[in-house]
């Protein structure tokens, strides 16, 4: 508005060679709207250094742990915008969408062979949805058993979406402590198993970055008590080609195409949370799903009186299905076991180069993300996790995740991500180290970080006792 | 904890639990007249990394609240033994004081806890 100058105009109409029509009065608005009046050319100067005050997977390095802020490729990008995808009507008969439905097909079999799974439902639109749908099956799956139980198990580490989503779907979240190493106590597990629980929720590696080691031994004992042990996979890039949920004894699994597949994360969507289960709770999925005809063509089928109905409006978000297949494909089943090697690779040099300054907070070899602790940092200097967060923003990288999981103090949550080459990684981890040189040498400076953005360090606290909301 | 004799004690959070959750921003403490009881949650205080529950100590009905905080949530971390208090309990029981660390015995908790 500050740019706007009265007359001041971004295109020119041709004469009009048509006789004007008015408007009857009661449709006409009485005040004309509140428009900037500017030039085409000072709205591009404006929104270009808008998107250059911003920081994204585009720019750099985006080491946001347990979010895999990983490079989404931009042939994924042409895929999703071909004609033949981008102007379907999702009420076209199938024999007119032949391509998206073999293709929806496709993903969903590549899905499962990833998963170790039978059958998957591509309709939620995000991981939590799709943790939410999870839920709904394993509910539809106790209740067809003749009682839907109270009770999930989550353990004490997990994404707060978890219990979040358990409350949704009607349950109440048992916490399940975890041990000195980080890992599932299996001991505690046991005890607090019984015929009330229905299952539990875990991600494996877990949100330390740690692979639960005893996992067939966890998923036996929820399924002794007759509960579904339920993979949010949310780790599941670390893990791609190496090992299946299905075959560690997961029941149901949901998948972040943003985080395995390098969809756009999209702030706040449109995403895709598929979800894929086991041969007996495939009858329960949201509907339709595609099936293919013994003469090779697709078909829609809605049926099933056992599903827990839809997710989402028609198929899901289907452009981010195109990405999602387009990533698959990409890689192939070796490419994809590099993927997670890669990414395992990253975390593991990362966490070695900084390792001095930011000792890791768990014994145990993280796989695709690792948790470091600034508490000896603070301890010496009283520089917290969070300054050296600001830091990193002066230092030219976006900064980790910090204070998650909660039970690791001034927490430190780093994902590399398979996509950043060894100088990355490189000058990354320099980063961290000058940060921390810079918090016994010059503390002031981390207090008072960052100093080169256009908007200094923000109050968190009066931003949120304060709260002035505008919509 | 403060006894403040009578069968009332005022209950707060610890300056190491002030420490530990950083800047406080929202208190929430139930009205006057709620029943509480020992090791359950009774009040939730919110900062700007996590939500958690504050146990109450003892058993009782909840006399009074610190209404201060309702706006100043960061009397918390300012004043954890002074101001920063959140509510007066009077007790069922008064023994139940004497199941309670005193100062030195939550120093050497907290110090212990601090070595692992």
């Amino acid at each position: 508005m500050d740019l706007s100058r009265p007359g001041r105009r971004a295109f020119s109409l041709p004469r009009l060679d048509v006789p004007p029509v008015e408007l009857p009065g009661e449709l006409a608005r009485r005040t004309p709207p509140v428009l900037p009046e500017v030039a085409e050319r000072e709205i591009v100067s404006h929104y270009t250094r808008l998107s250059q005050r911003n920081y994204g997977v585009d720019t750099g390095v985006y080491p946001l742990g347990s979010c895999s802020m990983k490079y989404n490729p931009k042939v994924a990008e042409v895929a999703a915008a071909l004609p033949g995808f981008r102007r379907l009507h999702p009420l076209q008969p199938d024999h007119t969408v032949q391509g998206a439905l073999e293709l929806l097909w496709r993903l969903e079999r590549a899905l499962c062979e990833i998963t170790g799974m039978e059958r998957a439902t591509l309709q939620p639109p995000a991981g939590a949805c799709g943790e939410l749908t999870g839920l709904l099956l394993m509910r539809a799956h106790h209740t067809r058993q003749g009682n839907p139980r109270r009770r999930v198990a989550i353990p004490d580490s997990a994404h707060g979406t978890n219990p979040a989503s358990v409350r949704l779907a009607g349950y109440e979240a048992l916490h399940i402590p975890s041990d000195a190493r980080g890992l599932v106590d299996v001991s505690a597990l046991e005890k607090l198993l019984d015929q009330d629980v229905a299952g539990l929720m875990l991600t494996n590696p877990n949100t330390l970055g740690l692979f639960e080691e005893e996992i067939e031994k966890i998923a036996a004992a929820v399924h002794g008590v007759g509960g579904l042990v339920y993979y949010d996979g949310a780790n599941l890039n670390a893990i791609l080609g190496r090992c299946r949920p299905g075959d560690m004894g997961f029941d149901i699994v949901h998948i972040n195409t943003h985080k395995t597949f390098a969809t756009p994360h999209g702030g706040g969507g449109p995403g895709a949370g598929p979800v894929a289960v086991t041969k007996e709770l495939a009858r329960y999925l949201p509907r339709p799903l595609v099936e293919r005809n013994e003469d090779g063509t697709f078909r829609l089928e809605a049926g099933g009186p056992d599903s827990i109905g839809r997710m989402h409006g028609f198929f899901g978000n289907f452009g981010i299905l195109v990405r999602a297949y387009v990533y698959v494909l990409l890689h192939g089943r070796d490419g994809l076991k590099e993927v997670a090697e890669r990414s395992v690779l990253n975390a593991n040099y990362l966490a070695e180069l900084i390792k001095g300054a930011f000792p890791l907070a768990m014994p145990g070899r993280p796989m695709h993300e690792f948790v470091a602790t600034a508490k000896p940092l603070k301890d010496d200097t009283g520089i917290r996790a969070l300054d050296v967060a600001k830091r990193m923003i002066d230092l030219g990288y976006h900064p980790s995740t910090v204070y998650f999981p909660l039970i690791v103090e001034e927490a430190m949550m780093v994902e590399p991500t398979e996509t950043e080459t060894k100088e990355t990684l490189d000058g990354l981890g320099r980063a961290f180290l000058q940060a921390a040189e810079e918090a016994r040498r010059d503390p002031e400076l981390l207090h008072a970080a960052p100093v080169t953005t256009p908007v200094r360090r923000l109050d968190e606290a009066r931003a949120a006792r304060q709260l002035k909301l505008r919509w | 904890m403060r006894d403040e004799g009578g069968g009332r004690a005022r209950v707060g959070i610890t300056d190491y639990a002030q420490d530990a959750l950083g800047d406080v921003v929202y208190v929430d403490v139930p009205e006057v007249g709620t029943r509480v009881t020992a090791s359950q949650p009774f009040s939730e205080v919110e900062s700007t990394k996590s939500v958690s529950d504050v146990f109450s100590p003892v058993t009782g009905t909840l006399v009074e609240r610190n209404a201060l905080l309702d706006e100043r949530p960061e009397l918390v971390n300012d004043q954890p033994y002074g101001d920063g208090w959140l509510a007066v309990i009077e007790m069922t029981d008064p023994s139940e004081l004497d199941a309670l660390m005193d100062a030195a015995a939550y120093r050497a908790f907290v110090e212990q806890a601090e070595k692992h």
